[in-house]
This record gives C-alpha cells, structure tokens and sequence, in this order.
C-alpha cells in the first residue's frame, strides 16, 4: 500500500528535484502524444528541446531568439512573483504591458522625427509609469474599498486591449500608412528603436533588464527589509501585522513594482521586436508570465531559468510545427503539461512518499 | 534532419534512373493566423498548399506554421522557415506584412508573397482577392430575404478590406430593399469563436433575421442555424455547420493562384507582382446558392455575379455618396482600385461610425 505522509517542511532536495523531473515527465508524456499523432516521438522532443539550441542550421539564429522572447516573459514574471509571495494576486500583467508600451511609444512617437539621445530614455521612463500608474487602479481599490484586486486587474486588460485598439486607429495611427492601422515602426525610427546592442546575441536592452531584475529581486528578496516583509505577509498575515508590516503598503509595492515591469516589459518589445503599436501588439506574455513565475518557483533564479524553458517551447515549437507538421494546439497541450507536471510533483515536495503498512504513531 | 537525409537519399536513388529528377524539390512554406481547422480563412489558404501537394508531387515540399501571433512571432517564424530552405514563402494575413519585408530584406534569394498586403519588394509579392464582388451579390440576396429589414455584420477589424465588404452589400441590399438596415459589430479578431457568436446572438437579439460575417470562425453560421435564421459563409462554404441557414458562402480559391506561383518559381520566371483577381478567374467563389431563396432571386443574383465575372458589371458604379451626402462617385462612375485599396468611410445609407 501507498500512502501520503504530509512533512512538517517542504523538502529542500525535492523542492530542486521536482522541476527537472516534470521536464522529464513531460518529454515521456508529450511524446506519447506525438506518437499519438502518428510522428515520430523522439524525433519531435529532440526538435522542441535541442534543435533550437544545437542544430547548426537554426542554432545561430533561435538562440538569440531565446533571449528576446524569454526576456518580457522574466522581466513580467520576476515582478508577479512578489505579489504572489505576499498573497497580492496581480493577474493583469497584460493590461500593464499594453499600458507600458502605449505610454512609451506614445512618448516616442510624439517627437518624431526628432533625433535625440534622450527620447529612448524618456520611453523608458514613460513605460514604466505606465505600467505602473496602470497597476496602481487594482492596488489603490483594494487599500480603499477592498475591493478583489485579481478580478480587477484582470477586467483592466479588457480595457487595456481596448484601448490598445483605439490608439492603433486613432491617436498613434501612422499618418503615412495609407488608411491602415497601427503606429509608425519604432524600429525605423533610430532615437526610438531598441536594436540588438551586440550583433546577433537577440540580447536588446529588455534582455539586460530582465537579467538586472533578477538580481535587483534576489537582493530584495533576501538581503532587504520589505523581502522579509513580502515572505512574512504570504506565510502568516497575522504575525506580519503584529510584526509591524503596514499591509497597505505590501500591496502597493508589490502591485506598483510588477507594473513597472510589465511596462517596461511593453516598451521594450515594442520599441524593440514587435516595432509598433499595433491592435493585435499584446500576445499573451503577461499571462505565461503568471505560468513562468510559478514554474521558477517564485524565486528569481528560478524564474529565469523557467522563462528561458518557455522560450525555448516557444521556438522549439515552432520549428516541430514546421519539420513534422505537428498541430499548433498539440503544442499548447504539450506546454500547458509542464506546467501540470510541475505542479503534481508538489506532492514529492509537500508530502512523504510511505510504502507498506501504516506505522505506529 | 533526417528527413532531408532520407529525401537526398531518395532523390540520389531517382538520379540513377533519370538525371533531371536529381533536382532537389521546390520547397514551398505558407503561415497561417489562424488554425488550419478554422473552416474559413486559414483553411482555404491550406486546401491552396494541398492543391499544390496534388499538382506536383515529389516536386514540391510543403510547410506550415499555424496560430502565429501577427508581429515578432510572425518574424522568428518566417526566418526560421527561410534558414531552412524554403523557396517562395506564402504569408497569409495582412498583420504579416512588416514581418514579411523584414525578413525578405534579409533573404534576398527566397521569394515571398504577402495576402492582402501592399507593401513590395523584389522577392516580394502581393495577392488578394476581390470579395467585395462577393458580397455585392450576397447583399443582393440578403436585401430580399430580410423580413424585418435588418441585417446583421460582424466585422472584424475596420481596415479598407472589411469596409470595402459592409458598403458593397450595404449597396446591393439596399438597391432591392430601401429599408434595409445594417448593424455592424466590430469584433476586433479574425477568428474568436466565442466572440463572434456573442455577437451573432447579439445581433439577432436586436431583430436581425439575416447574419452576414467578415471572421474566419463557423459559429455565427452555427448560431443562425440553432435560432432558426439565414446566414452567408464567409471564405469557404459552411454549409456543413449550417445545412438549413447557409444562404450561398463567398468561398477563397487559392489554389489556381498558388499553383501558377509555384510554377513560376519552378520555372525561373517568377517576378514581383501585385495581383487582385476576382470572380473573372475563380479566385472568388460562390457556394451553390440554398433552395431557401426565391428562384427568381436566385436567378439575379447569378446573373450579377457573371456580368461582373464578364466585367460588364462593377459592384462600385456611381451615383454613390459618402455617409456624410457628398457625391464619391457620379453617374455611371467607376470606383478606381487606389480609392478601393484604402477605402476608409462608409457609403449614404449606412448608420453607425467606423471606429476611430
């Protein structure tokens, strides 16, 4: 007989384990599927996974593409994961990465054609409060009325979307686009554009923000006060009230901070990669941010690793899609599985595998 | 990889017996917006990859990305598709097109061609195909089939295409009907199948007795079907989703387009080219048209769609206004492809603005 046993800890060795034991799981059960599908299984995860990194006739081009898609993906995630450690569940990431990316290219896009040195910088600062002026409606609800801050970030992206749609055809229109819609190509627009900053590396300045975020977050995380505070507040409320911890002040740090992210996040893409403001501009990064920090483990580390997982799902996807002809939607399967695996395996973490009868207590 | 190793190998074993099958095949890739089993958009553009498949055999190979994201997406996968090989990339949804000229500038030896798009390149070319025919027929039939005068339109997004498509059946509708009324629904998507059926019941819930649809999804068909309505399919036929409420469906025939292109690229003739055929050569169908319409009606509508087939007849032919009661077109005025390219205002009748 099998049984449960709940540990008194999470365990330490299990908590490092499980991750690489769900990519495991995943590839035996994505595969199984695949072969379903009638292709060739080992084929298929050997594409997904080392393809993208090794084959010499992509390789050189997908693994800067890593870095760029991963990027927004950590850069959002690693600003989720301190709500969520706090129990502070900010679920419209995407609304403030529209509203990031409006803000800033908006800014940009105000002095065309002007060349300065000054204007990415302006964007960059005009993505942020975007983002973060976008989060603060949720937090500010909440420290007033209590209001639910996942219901309301989340109708925010609605509105974000909207109004997304409404700049593409109005205000950021590109007088010179013939009737169509979306804004003028940042990426055309040298003051504006956010270009590979070493040739065929993929590594923009979204990337080296996302990396300095992961650092910023581990400092923060364990080396300074509002960290204890943030982990205090998700383990037990109660002990950080009477600790002193003003939980007002949580969530809007924590809302504040993921939206400065998420904005930045937004400007960086389209500044960068996307290249304009456009009515289908959001692709869904802030929410897989919310599958990315859970897959890290809340940890920024983890984080990172997680969103270069994704990424790499992402590209390798793709190319399987392309080589074997396998189904987009098997691919969506196949990644919303890992997050599946990773979750059930919570269980080797939280609980005690006991085989035989049950012992004496 | 070792499916190249196989095709070379194949391909080595033909040339002992004849040397000009040696050649390797034309490698020829397509991405979708979509999913292949929209029964709409996305499809029609796969059964054009199939045609090809069919036309030439081993002669070809042929990829495809489905569901890319419009946008960075849409360049990784257009570069990967480049890095291996392909030869003439077809990229089927106008949110490709700055991806596309990207990606072309830096592939200057792979030919591509971009649907709905107007920006060219040398290895780029553009094709569309004129549905505004289409609908001026499918307006005809609605304005005699509405009983209470209202039409319903889900539109997705308001670019040139999809206004040029509401004032073309606002048109003929209204030509047979002077009460016929349009209530246009922007969806934003092309293919949402949830929001495309909020809207159709949306729309039915407000009177409209006829559904008329610029997305890419069967539900609003299925809608009209469930409340018992009459609906037009759009880019295939739909008549399997709504075997009672299809009226006719403005089907997208790819195929004769993609067979010549490829061909072309066989051949070594193929150029840069802007091409925006209509009912004349196939590239706009009609599904046979239901029993559920009048035979004299059904007889109109056929002898409109070979008059503009026989270019006898063009849907845009003055007196025509513009929404706000100035003249656009004056008797007898053909409308010319640059004002129909970048159509942005509706024409006198129509209610509602075009979102801005």
């Amino acid at each position: 007989m099998i049984r449960l046993e709940k540990r008194r800890q999470p365990s330490k060795r299990w908590t490092y384990l499980t991750p690489p034991l769900a990519v495991v799981a995943i590839m035996i059960a994505g595969g199984f599927m695949f072969w379903l599908l009638g292709k060739d299984p080992v084929e298929a995860i050997r594409i997904i996974f080392w393809d993208p990194l090794f084959n010499e006739q992509f390789a050189s081009y997908s693994r800067p593409q890593i870095l760029v898609k991963a990027a927004p993906l950590i850069l959002i995630a690693i600003g989720l994961s301190f709500g969520f450690r706090a129990g502070v569940w900010n679920i419209g990431a995407e609304g403030q990465y529209i509203m990031g990316a409006i803000a800033g290219a908006a800014v940009g896009l105000a002095f065309f054609p002007t060349e300065s040195a000054l204007i990415f910088p302006l964007m960059v600062i005009a993505g942020a409060l975007g983002g973060f002026l976008w989060a603060m409606i949720p937090a500010l609800l909440k420290i007033a009325f209590r209001t639910n801050e996942i219901l309301v970030s989340l109708l925010l992206v609605y509105v974000a979307d909207l109004y997304l749609a409404s700049v593409s055809f109005g205000a950021l229109r590109n007088p010179d686009g013939g009737g169509f819609p979306g804004s003028r190509n940042l990426q055309q627009y040298p003051s504006a554009a956010n270009p590979e900053l070493i040739a065929g590396t993929g590594a923009h300045w979204g990337v080296v923000t996302a990396i300095f975020a992961v650092a910023v977050a581990y400092v923060l995380l364990n080396h300074h006060r509002i960290g204890f505070e943030i982990k205090l507040t998700g383990q037990s409320p109660r002990a950080a009230r009477f600790a002193g911890v003003n939980p007002n002040l949580i969530i809007a740090v924590c809302l504040g901070f993921s939206g400065i992210l998420a904005g930045l996040a937004g400007l960086f893409e389209v500044s960068g990669p996307s290249g304009q403001i456009n009515i289908d501009f959001a692709s869904g990064y802030g929410f897989t941010a919310i599958i990315v920090a859970f897959l890290g483990r809340l940890h920024p580390v983890g984080i990172l690793l997680a969103g270069l997982l994704m990424a790499l799902t992402y590209i390798g996807g793709e190319l399987a899609q392309l080589m074997l002809g396998i189904p987009a939607a098997a691919i969506l399967a196949f990644q919303g599985m890992l997050l599946f695996f990773l979750l059930a395996m919570d269980v080797l973490t939280d609980y005690r595998i006991l085989v035989g009868k049950k012992g004496l207590n | 990889m070792k499916i190249k190793t196989m095709l070379t190998t194949a391909a080595a074993a033909l040339g002992l017996a004849t040397a000009a099958m040696a050649e390797d095949p034309t490698k020829v890739g397509f991405i979708y917006v979509g999913p292949v089993g929209d029964y709409g958009w996305s499809y029609e553009h796969n059964e054009g990859r199939l045609a090809i498949e069919e036309e030439f055999g081993d002669a070809v190979e042929t990829t495809f990305v489905e569901s890319v994201p419009e946008g960075a997406d849409a360049e990784r996968v257009l570069t990967q598709m480049a890095l291996s090989g392909h030869d003439l990339i077809f990229t089927t949804s106008f949110g490709f097109m700055d991806a596309t000229m990207n990606v072309a500038s830096k592939f200057p030896n792979v030919r591509f061609e971009h649907a709905t798009g107007y920006k060219r390149a040398d290895n780029v070319s553009t094709y569309s195909a004129r549905f505004y025919e289409g609908r001026a027929v499918i307006g005809h039939i609605a304005g005699h089939m509405t009983e209470t005068n209202k039409v319903g339109y889900i539109a997705s997004y308001p670019i040139p295409e999809v206004i040029r498509g509401i004032n073309a059946a606002y048109l003929h509708a209204k030509k047979v009907n002077p009460d016929v009324e349009f209530n246009v629904v922007w969806v934003y998507t092309w293919f949402d199948p949830a929001k495309e059926a909020d809207a159709a019941t949306a729309l039915i819930e407000q009177g409209a007795d006829v559904i008329m649809q610029h997305t890419d999804s069967t539900a609003p068909m299925t809608i009209a079907e469930e409340k018992g309505i009459v609906a037009f399919g759009q880019a295939s036929d739909m008549g399997n989703f709504g075997p009672n409420a299809q009226l006719t469906a403005i089907i997208d025939n790819w195929a004769p387009y993609y067979i010549d292109r490829v061909r072309a690229v066989k051949d070594g003739t193929w150029e840069s080219a802007d091409t925006w055929d209509g009912i004349a050569p196939g590239m706009v169908e009609l599904a046979p048209i239901s029993d559920r319409v009048p035979a004299d009606v059904k007889a109109e509508a056929e002898a409109m769609a070979a008059a503009i087939a026989a270019g006898e007849y063009h849907p845009f032919t003055g007196p025509i206004n513009r929404q706000d009661g100035t003249p656009w077109l004056a008797e007898g005025e053909v409308a010319d492809d640059g004002t129909l390219a970048g159509m942005d205002f509706y024409i006198e009748g129509l209610t509602g603005e075009i979102p801005n």
